[in-house]
């Protein structure tokens, strides 16, 4: 049971990644990331993971993809064809080459040493007991990200701001 | 129950394939994504290796890479606006200012 859902999630998340490469919109890309992100979810959890599958869905499907369509809408998409540039057949290869033989490295790695059975229980992430680790042991940490939204919040706005100080704002005549 | 090592090939994969996009694509968009798809493989390994431990600790790190990421995807998308704002294009050959 575990293993059929594995394969149709894995499946879906692989098809997903493959769309946001071959895509030639932006805003196909950015809807084949949510898949991807929306099954990797899924993911988590059957592997027991239930307090990540719902910040997966709520921080990445719901924030981070609509973020990016936003963008996306924004600017507009002016950069058809951008797969088939000139030029760039030697990275193309290259890229390719490379991820063949770094896919090549990882499976050695993994397939050279054999994992005992998993020590976790089904269950063993639910929002309880992750948010008492989350709140005794890694307590600094978890302030510390909340420091390092709060800076990004202030870049982002001013970055996104433009000219500073703000010119006076005029009524039109 | 799926033997750990099917969840690391399988984000092994993903990783991979966010590499190639980074290589080959020439939106700064779509580069973008691509980065965020290596993250989200990266994270998979994490859950999947922590349930091997039988230690949240695994998880407690991939829900501070997640506000990691949300940070990191403002500030980005920013810059993004930015850049075309000043330049009118996403396509990252022609951003070559900074190049030698």
């Amino acid at each position: 049971m575990e293993l059929v859902l594995f394969i149709v999630f894995g499946l879906l998340a692989l098809i997903g990644a493959f769309g946001v490469l071959i895509s030639q919109k932006p805003v196909h890309s950015a809807l084949f990331l949510l898949l991807n992100f929306v099954m990797l979810g899924f993911l988590y959890l059957v592997l027991g993971a239930q307090f990540l599958a719902a910040s997966q869905l709520i921080v990445y499907a719901g924030a981070i993809v609509v973020l990016f369509l936003f963008v996306i809408m924004l600017i507009g998409s002016d950069t058809v064809g951008d797969f088939v540039a000139k030029g760039r057949t030697l990275s193309r290869y290259l890229s390719i080459i490379l991820g063949v033989l770094f896919l090549a490295g990882v499976g050695y790695a993994v397939g050279a040493r054999a994992f005992p059975p998993a020590a976790g229980a089904p269950d063993f992430g639910t929002t309880e007991a992750a948010g008492k680790v989350l709140f005794t042991q890694f307590l600094v940490p978890f302030e510390l990200v909340s420091i390092l939204l709060l800076v990004a919040m202030i870049g982002a706005i001013v970055l996104a701001h433009g000219v500073w100080p703000a010119p006076s704002r005029r009524p039109r005549e | 129950m799926v033997p750990t090592s099917y969840y690391l090939i399988l984000a092994a994969i993903i990783f991979t394939l966010g590499v190639i996009g980074v290589l080959v694509r020439r939106n700064a968009l779509v580069i973008f994504m691509s980065v965020e798809m290596m993250m989200n493989a990266v994270n998979l390994t994490l859950v999947a290796l922590a349930r091997q431990k039988g230690s949240l600790a695994g998880q407690v790190f991939v829900f501070l890479i997640m506000a990691v990421a949300a940070a990191e995807v403002a500030i980005g998308l920013a810059i993004v606006m930015e850049i075309v704002r000043h330049r009118d294009t996403t396509n990252v050959d022609e951003l070559n200012l900074l190049k030698w």
